[in-house]
């Protein structure tokens, strides 16, 4: 099966690392350790039989109540083998901290930025880890479930 | 020579550019470094159109997102609504009939010719071409009345439901479409003959924002300006949606990925589109466009005025809204400046979880202190609006 090649071929790289995979609708998905992931990224891109040189897409989402509570979604895609691959890590409230993999995919700086800038998850290693979308002095991260939606803050001025 | 230089006031210069400048097309601001006219450094700043998109999206119904997603690449609204709806569709598990699909196809490509129509226009009117830039808006506008004609509405479509669409083609669509194609085709050629082959805008944008293949798919670049870089990557052909296995289209590429590239992949994408559009009305099936499964897609308001399980099944989609089995999905569609993914997350509920979109522009964008380093400051007029910025879908 072409579908589970990505998968397989990380389960045989990092047996350790994997700590769930699936493919719904499709979809290979693979939750690996925090720890690793700039690692399994360079693997992902670098890997003869892989390939992954596009990184589409950085996001998190917030699954409030659980634990670890953010979770860093990545999606990427191979040019040659036309494949894709979501990459998910869990990352605690406590400890919001993950690896950039900027230095993997340059691209990845300004979604990186946005993830701080909406969820409040920081990036190690990142080389200008600031807000993006919204303005210095905004209090707070707006896409955490626990963000009132009514919230209204006054939109201050620039800072200089 | 050093003497001469040594008493010259050589301190670098900032200026800002915006955020309301006549060449950011998007509200967006550019901090330039200057050195003389040459830009040392620059830095861009978005967000000005940041309006919680997501936010937004998590606090409606399934449904209420489609008039959300008209916003975001307001050049190309269908595209977005058919991206979300195919999205929600995978994310159910269920497949919209045939007709459906040849309608969505028409629509995205409508779409597309007006996206790259708007964006050529705009490209050469900074440069002082105003006169194509009048013949390719009296295009766009003709390709809006189509799309008026389809939906209602020039820019704020609506148009496309998770399950099927709002409407069925008007009568006499497929014939004022041939028409309408007729005309764009003799404004095509007049703007090909006013630019591709004009000296002053030959001289502004060929070898301007130029970027190796290799370097391009780092930055994340994709759809046309990807492709001027010599890479044929359309998702439209790599992993084809709705119908598109089964046209007959061309992927244009360029070779240097310069401005002058770029704008040529455009101007080929038009004819495409245009291309792919009369194919899909001459295959168009008769049938269905809704699909037959009233707990995601309402039925005929003549069923729901008149049968009571139609009824209940329209009144609790409303109010409770469709839905999708917990998961998460990603699906990609190729808008007008390229790869438009949309990754959700369902727990369930009539809300969804997550509704993220993945921006072609956010990565361009990014791109441009890249592309503009060490170049002059005019530079940036014409590989800003090639990079085709729109802020309602960089900042969402």
């Amino acid at each position: 099966m072409n579908a589970s090649v990505t998968l397989n071929r990380l389960a045989e790289r990092f047996p350790g690392s994997i700590i769930d995979t699936h493919s719904h609708r499709g979809d290979d998905t693979a939750v690996v350790k925090r720890e690793d992931i700039r690692a399994i990224c360079a693997f992902l891109r670098e890997d003869e039989g892989l390939l992954y040189n596009f990184m589409m897409d950085l996001t998190a989402v917030d699954y409030l109540g659980q634990e670890p509570r953010f979770e860093v979604v990545y999606h990427l895609y191979s040019l040659k083998y036309n494949r894709r691959v979501r990459i998910k890590v869990r990352v605690p409230e406590s400890d919001c901290f993950i690896d950039s993999v900027v230095p993997v995919w340059p691209c990845a700086n300004w979604f990186e930025r946005e993830v701080f800038d909406l969820y409040g998850v920081s990036f190690n290693d990142h080389p200008e880890m600031r807000r993006i979308l919204l303005y210095e002095g905004f209090e707070g991260h707006p896409l955490r479930k626990d963000y009132p939606i009514k919230k209204r803050q006054p939109l201050i001025g620039p800072i200089n | 020579m050093p003497d001469i230089e040594k008493d010259l006031h050589t301190e670098h210069m900032v200026i800002n550019m915006g955020p309301s400048h006549p060449v950011t097309h998007g509200t967006v601001k550019f901090l330039v470094t200057l050195d003389g006219e040459t830009i040392v450094d620059l830095k861009v700043e978005i967000g000005y159109l940041h309006r919680g998109f997501e936010k937004m999206c998590e606090n409606g119904t399934w449904q209420q997102v489609i008039p959300y997603t008209d916003r975001l690449n307001y050049v190309s609204p269908l595209i977005n609504n058919v991206g979300y709806a195919l999205a929600v569709e995978k994310l159910i598990g269920i497949d919209v009939p045939e007709r459906c699909k040849y309608i969505r196809v028409i629509a995205c490509e409508l779409s597309r010719i007006a996206d790259h129509l708007t964006n050529v226009a705009a490209g050469g009117l900074e440069l002082g071409a105003f006169t194509a830039f009048l013949y390719f808006v009296e295009a766009r506008e003709l390709v809006w009345d189509l799309i008026e004609m389809l939906c209602g509405a020039r820019v704020t479509t609506n148009y496309v439901r998770i399950g099927g669409l709002k409407n069925d083609l008007p009568e006499g669509f497929s014939e004022k479409t041939r028409d309408v194609f007729k005309r764009v085709r003799v404004l095509w050629k007049d703007v090909d003959h006013l630019l591709t082959k004009n000296r002053v805008f030959i001289d502004r944008v060929r070898d301007v924002a130029v970027l190796p293949a290799d370097e391009a798919i780092a930055l994340g670049f994709t759809g046309p300006c990807l492709r001027a870089c010599g890479v044929p990557y359309d998702v439209r052909k790599a992993q084809p949606y709705l119908v598109y296995d089964r046209m007959d289209f061309e992927v244009p590429i360029g070779d240097t990925g310069d401005n002058f590239d770029k704008y040529l992949v455009r101007m080929e994408e038009i004819l495409q589109s245009m291309r792919i559009v009369e194919q899909a009305l001459d295959q168009l099936p008769s049938g269905p466009i809704n699909i037959d499964m009233p707990q995601y897609r309402w039925q005929s308001k003549d069923d729901i005025g008149s049968r009571i399980d139609s009824l209940i099944f329209h009144f609790k989609t409303v109010i409770d809204g469709i839905k999708p089995p917990p998961g998460e999905v990603y699906l990609a569609v190729e808008g007008g400046n390229g790869e438009l993914g949309f990754y959700l997350v369902s727990d369930g509920t009539g809300k969804p979880y997550k509704c993220r979109v993945r921006p072609p522009s956010f990565p361009l964008t990014a791109a441009m202190s890249r592309l503009m380093k060490g170049r002059l400051i005019a530079d940036i007029v014409p590989t800003f609006d090639m990079i085709n910025m729109i802020g309602g879908e960089c900042d969402r």
